[in-house]
């Protein structure tokens, strides 16, 4: 078979010494940054992204891939023992996760988390690792027509589809889209809302825009509300191991949330949210205690914590096959690619099969590494959650600013990060979407590149995106992804109306 | 709809909505002001001014949404926030930067962040703080100077070290 040569290849890239050196400073910077309250994955990447500056792209690629599971299982640490998820889709594992720690449950939630995510992570790679092949043969049969109506179909779902407003989703979305028209545009080296101003010629950065938008933001929005209520650390009492009970109860719901998880990530909706949610309304129904839920079962635990995590490696899926960031911790890692001028798709698999199938297996490594680190050394990363606030969110944005000033340390750089902090905490404050910011601005330039290349083939002819099979499909995926919303939200108003 | 129930209270116009609206509008008539000073050299397709109006159409046709949800007071509620913490803040980035931009270093300007945002976040003892930032960036000034070799800006505290 050739994804197990592949595969066999990219671990014999990973466990070379320095790469795995690579995978556990990742690991480990990834969790200590992502169990800081408030930080979810995308932040940690994109607050690490500085350090990997220096280093080769293939060992940038491998501390990345440890980077985002750190950040992942940071993330459900924090949510467990302070009930403050850093993302949405740690929300499910707060709410019984944080009932597990206040009954003293605290060590067992974080030992089905832990291997939850795991085994969730595991098994998702290793489909990761089948489906990609597969998807990148179907891809490289993609024209630019077919790329432009699949990116269409990105944005709908990110911004429109599963949020709680299709209309403050859509305009994250074009607030991105915006966004990446900043600059010269490649074609024909004209510039495009530079105002004159040099720096802007090169267009926004995507990490500017992510630390601004997450790291100030969050830390703005925090601070306006501090008046609310005081965040409560639980510590770790009794045993950190799960019972034989435990196991019984845990190893179920881990698979099914395994097989929510990783399909709904695979495909370009992106989000946990849906599958994390799915998973803890299904453990809810199956479990034989039901009266445990709401007060710290340890399915509520382990169910949303491996469809979080397999919906992580899922949206690697598009990522690494078709270039197409799903979420904002996606777009972060596709912003890493680009930093070495690499284009994920299946180009990529084509030129540097050793570079992709090495992260790849580095996934698998990560995954290994992080179950060994994250339980024994969990006395550490509670003791970095009891950091005074005021410091810790100082410390924040010191890390936050020190990424845009080392790599542009020009005024007007370090001011537009001033800029998206402020709208980030706007944002935060009437509750519109962040990531589709992100990934209209990743995403608009390529969209429309690939829409322009299109039309400049069929000689202007706007019908070429009808007439490929592929294309019209998407479109009409796309639209009827956009159309549903309203008329869902129609009818029930309607039937409120009768009520 | 009566006023009294806690659960429906009654809709009134948002004026944060109204703005909001009247930004994103503001926004799709700077995307097209910007884009007729664009030359259109495409033969066939489309020009670099093409995509530019359709998402300001698309910021107009937003913007009208945004409005008509404030009219109906659509949004979602918000809880009482405190502007006090939020201009300290915002007061530590502007010094961060004028210290950058001033060839101050980035020992000083990460510090004056670092007291500020600290202050922010309720702590008074200013002296403290101060003591801690400097060690603190200085020590993140000389990991990424000599470990990772990547240039922080330079200061006078920083041709000290």
């Amino acid at each position: 078979m050739d994804t197990f040569a592949a595969l066999a290849h990219g671990m014999a890239v990973a466990i070379q010494p320095m790469n795995l050196l690579y995978a556990l400073i990742g690991v480990f910077l990834g969790t200590a940054v992502g169990v800081l309250p408030g930080i979810g994955p995308a932040l940690t990447v994109a607050l690490l992204l500085p350090v990997t500056y220096k280093l080769d792209p293939g060992g940038s690629l491998i501390m990345f891939a440890g980077i985002y599971y750190g950040g992942m299982y940071g993330g459900s640490t924090t949510a467990i023992l302070i009930n403050t998820p850093g993302e949405s889709a740690s929300m499910a594992t707060a709410l019984e996760g944080n009932k597990m720690a206040k009954a003293g449950r605290g060590g067992p939630a974080l030992a089905t988390s832990a291997i939850g995510s795991f085994v969730a992570g595991t098994i998702a790679t290793i489909g990761l690792a089948f489906l990609a092949p597969w998807l990148v043969d179907f891809a490289v049969r993609f024209g630019p027509e077919d790329y432009f109506a699949l990116m269409c179909v990105a944005f709908v779902t990110v911004s429109a589809t599963f949020g709680d407003s299709p209309i403050r989703g859509l305009t994250s979305l074009f607030i991105g889209l915006t966004l990446g028209l900043v600059g010269i545009d490649k074609l024909t080296g004209q510039a495009r809302l530079a105002f004159g101003v040099p720096e802007l010629l090169d267009g926004v950065e995507v990490t500017t825009l992510a630390v601004g938008l997450f790291a100030l933001g969050e830390a703005l929005y925090v601070a306006s509300r501090r008046h609310h209520s005081e965040e409560k650390l639980e510590p770790v009492r009794g045993s950190l191991w799960m019972t034989k009970e435990d196991w019984k109860r845990s190893w179920k719901p881990w698979l099914r949330g395994t097989m929510f998880g990783f399909p709904i990530g695979a495909l370009p909706a992106g989000g946990a949210e849906i599958p994390t949610f799915l998973s803890y309304s299904t453990e809810k129904r199956l479990t034989k205690y039901p009266e445990e839920f709401g007060k710290g079962a340890i399915e509520g635990v382990a169910g949303p914590e491996a469809a979080n995590n397999a919906s992580a490696a899922g949206t690697l899926v598009p990522l690494l096959t078709l270039g197409l960031p799903t979420s904002a911790t996606a777009a972060m890692m596709l912003a890493g690619f680009q930093q070495y001028g690499l284009n994920p798709g299946p180009l990529l698999f084509a030129e540097r099969p050793d570079l992709v199938w090495g992260l790849i297996a580095s996934l698998f490594i990560a995954n290994v590494m992080l179950l060994v680190l994250n339980l024994p050394l969990v006395g550490l990363w509670v003791k970095l959650l009891a950091i005074p606030q005021p410091w810790l969110y100082a410390g924040i944005l010191v890390f936050a600013t020190m990424g845009t000033i080392a790599a542009k340390p020009s005024v007007v750089e370090l001011s537009m990060l001033a800029g998206f902090g402020v709208l980030g905490f706007l944002m935060r404050r009437f509750d519109f979407p962040i990531a589709p910011v992100v990934v209209g601005l990743i995403l608009g330039p390529i969209a429309e590149s690939q829409l322009r290349r299109a039309l400049a083939i069929s000689l202007g002819d706007p019908m070429t995106l009808l007439q490929s099979p592929i294309s019209a499909t998407l479109l009409g995926i796309a639209l009827v992804a956009l159309l549903a919303p309203f008329v869902l939200k129609g009818m029930g108003r309607f039937k409120a109306n009768e009520d | 709809m009566t006023s009294g129930d806690p659960a429906q209270p009654p809709r009134r116009v948002d004026r944060a909505g109204i703005i909001i609206a009247a930004l994103l509008a503001a926004l799709a008539a700077v995307l097209v002001f910007d884009a007729r000073g664009l030359q259109s050299t495409a033969m066939y397709g489309m020009g670099p001014e093409a995509m530019p109006v359709v998402i300001a159409i698309g910021l107009a046709l937003l913007a009208i949404g945004n409005f008509v949800d404030a009219l109906r007071g659509n949004l979602p509620a918000r809880e009482s926030s405190d502007p006090v913490p939020v201009v300290l803040i915002l007061i530590g980035l502007a010094l961060l930067i004028a210290i950058i931009g001033f060839g101050g270093g980035f020992i000083l300007a990460t510090s004056a962040l670092f007291v500020t945002t600290s202050a922010a976040f309720g702590r008074r003892a200013v002296l403290v703080d101060s003591i801690i930032a400097l060690v603190m960036s200085t020590l993140i000034y000389l990991a990424f100077d000599r470990l990772l070799t990547l240039s922080l800006p330079a200061g006078p505290l920083e041709r000290l070290l």
